[in-house]
């Protein structure tokens, strides 16, 4: 008997393999490591990104600033990086204080003004952007033998396939997520606040620190996840990544989180990430089909997801339905 | 004190405008100054409706959508594909009007998807209006192929950059609308109604208000008034980007109407206001220009302007002020001063 909480999740994981078998048969190679490792590769900073992305949205907010704080992020290591003698590990560490910093400061106030998540972090995005302007418009080239040590960090399989160290930090990032949301009262708090703030705080639940944590947290991932964009590229840009923010929430709702916060999985997104992944390579193996098609099959299976978690809220209303007649609307 | 409960409405956004224009002519003193050349108006109060076109067509549908506790992120999606959708009729070899005709109704169809999503199936506005806006621009660059669709169709163009009687046809266009719709609505009931759905829409039903026809309506507006102004954009530039047109300004059209003193979470709204905070934002950025700041500060200067506002606006600080009102010594002690409820 499968449990009906854990539906969204098998969904989730059946459409993974369903569309990689699909497309294991239509391309024999897409099963060799090689397209595995890079998967894992190119999608590692939004995967880290969607997992601070999964917290927010299981509390009920959301957090629309992570694109421009990944931007952020490079230019400022770049920019330090050139005009500096900082070693990186430092920048690194400077960063992610800033950009956690950052985090919570919106996350206070959000709590403390009362202000729609939405907004705040709209003013939040609007700030780390201008932040990365301000600081250089050109792309900054980052060029420093800690970066290449890094870079060449890597596991070669047998068939050449490179899992590097970035899709790594990915990896841990998600089985570090999955332990806090799931076996800690931190994650045990971000579950009731989505579930509803006035019963969590009379539940005794300490709303404001859990509140602020959850960005925090959503900005700290969203430094490292820049801190891998600028391995990744090798460059600080204030006009990347724009629009990273709707791809990680795409994931996290794809992955079968409710947006409505409360319920949901961080192994989930894991998938979630994979199934956008999986699109892009497809296309590009197909060769024919235009870049343009990832942005509506992504927008089709949101709506598809979106459609099944509707769904599944609807038939657990439905005994209340037939015993008063009709359904508070939510 | 103002009497006129309407002006007294609009009279922050006027305050702000005023002293905002007033810094621009501080930094450049010939901004009031209008003259005209080759039977058109110039100057920089004319650069600023002008500019400001885009983002005051997408607050009027913006409003009513935010005065009914939802939101419309998809609005600059639907310009590219109303751009594109122009675009690409008259490269055909259609009239223009038919491009037109053709771009406002993919604008209300679009807005008729939203607006079935957010009423029929009961999806939260964000995430309803999420898919368009990831999709949307893919949809957009299916209509154009890939490339930036260019035209020379002197009808089309004459909609972003020509003139009538001298005066910029977006900036009559903009007008004509805000002020048709902010008319109808508030000759009619629906204002109140929508209002009311924006309150509380399980009440508003048991009232009697059809709430389902009401939203959908209110998300098909904001499609058309996205549609014209993609038409503009589009034909300012006399070509369709798919990438590019109508990036961030859904976000524009939403600090406009948070500027214009409409709450987020519904209700009680003006769009004569929200137009007011829409040229705000134009002359802002006009005085970025004009002060010679380098424009990489304009991201930060709107960062700072919607916290102070998020500010000023919180329940909790409008609580604040009134216990410190009430608190302060006063000379009349029962004369309190009534209590006023914050705008929400």
């Amino acid at each position: 008997m499968i449990r009906s909480t854990h539906l969204p999740l098998i969904v989730t994981l059946a459409t993974f393999v369903l569309a990689y078998a699909l497309c294991a048969w239509q391309y024999p190679a897409m099963l060799s490591l090689r397209v595995v490792a890079n998967l894992l590769t190119d999608n590692a900073f939004l995967g880290i990104v969607a997992v601070g992305m999964t917290f927010v949205i299981l509390s009920g907010g959301i957090d629309l600033s992570v694109g421009s704080v990944i931007a952020f992020t490079g230019v400022f290591l770049a920019v330090v990086l050139r005009d500096t003698t900082m070693h990186p590990l430092m920048a690194f560490a400077l960063v992610l204080v800033i950009t956690s910093a950052f985090g919570a400061a919106m996350g206070s106030i959000i709590h403390y003004l009362e202000m729609p998540p939405f907004i705040v972090t709209l003013a939040g995005m609007f700030l780390a952007r201008g932040a990365a302007y301000v600081l250089s418009t050109d792309s900054v080239p980052i060029t420093h033998e800690f970066y290449d040590a890094l870079q060449q960090v890597y596991w070669k399989t047998a068939s050449g396939g490179r899992f590097r160290l970035i899709g790594g930090v990915m990896i841990l990032t998600f089985l570090v997520g999955i332990v806090v949301a799931h076996r800690t009262r931190f994650g045990q708090n971000v579950y009731a606040l989505g579930g509803g703030s006035a019963t969590s705080r009379l539940m005794g639940v300490p709303v404001a620190s859990t509140t602020i944590g959850i960005y925090a947290i959503s900005g700290g991932l969203a430094g490292l996840a820049g801190i891998v964009f600028s391995l990744y590229t090798s460059a600080g840009y204030s006009l990347a990544t724009v629009g990273v923010e709707l791809d990680a929430i795409a994931a996290v709702v794809i992955g079968g989180t409710l947006l409505t916060g409360g319920f949901g999985f961080i192994a989930g997104t894991f998938f979630g990430i994979l199934i956008m992944g999986l699109i892009q390579t497809y296309i590009v193996f197909d060769g024919t089909l235009s870049s343009w098609w990832t942005k509506i099959v992504i927008g089709g299976l949101l709506f598809a997801f979106i459609l099944l978690q509707k769904g599944l809220t609807w038939a657990s209303t439905a005994r209340r339905k037939a015993a008063t007649g009709f359904v508070t609307p939510s | 004190m103002i009497r006129n409960p309407f002006l007294r409405r609009i009279a922050p956004q006027l305050i702000i405008l005023g002293i905002v224009l007033g810094l621009n002519v501080l930094v450049f003193p010939d901004f009031f100054h209008v003259e005209m050349k080759n039977g058109r108006l110039f100057g920089n109060l004319i650069d600023v409706l002008n500019r400001g076109a885009p983002t005051a067509l997408l607050c009027v549908g913006m409003t009513l959508v935010i005065a009914t506790k939802g939101i419309d992120l998809s609005v600059g999606a639907v310009m590219a594909i109303a751009g594109a959708t122009a675009a690409s009729l008259v490269v055909d070899g259609n009239h223009w009007t038919v491009a037109v005709i053709g771009a406002l109704s993919v604008g209300a169809l679009c807005g008729m998807w939203n607006g079935f999503l957010v009423a029929f199936l009961r999806i939260q506005p964000i995430v309803a209006t999420l898919v368009l806006m990831v999709a949307g621009r893919g949809i957009a660059q299916l209509i154009t192929e890939g490339t930036i669709l260019t035209f020379l169709d002197p009808g089309l163009i004459h909609l972003g950059a020509g003139t009538v009687k001298g005066v910029p046809t977006p900036v009559l266009i903009w007008l004509t609308l805000g002020l048709f719709v902010a008319y109808f609505v508030r000759r009619t009931a629906l204002g109140m109604l929508i209002e009311a759905i924006g309150i509380n829409e399980a009440s508003s039903r048991l009232a009697g208000i059809n709430s389902r026809v009401l939203l959908v309506c209110v998300y098909v507006v904001s499609g058309i008034g996205a549609a014209i102004a993609g038409i503009i954009v589009a034909a300012d530039i006399q070509g369709a980007d798919a990438n590019n047109a109508g990036l961030w300004l859904e976000l524009d059209a939403i600090l406009a109407v948070v500027i214009g003193g409409n709450s987020l979470l519904g209700g009680r709204f003006s769009i004569v206001a929200s137009l007011l905070g829409a040229m705000i934002i134009q002359s802002v950025n006009s005085l970025i220009l004009l002060s010679g700041m380098p424009p990489e500060f304009n991201l930060i200067i709107k960062a700072l302007l919607i916290i102070a506002i998020l500010v000023i606006q919180s329940p909790k600080v409008a609580h604040l002020l009134y216990i410190l009102r009430a608190s302060a010594p006063q000379s009349h002690p029962k004369q309190l001063p009534p209590f006023k409820e914050s705008k929400r």
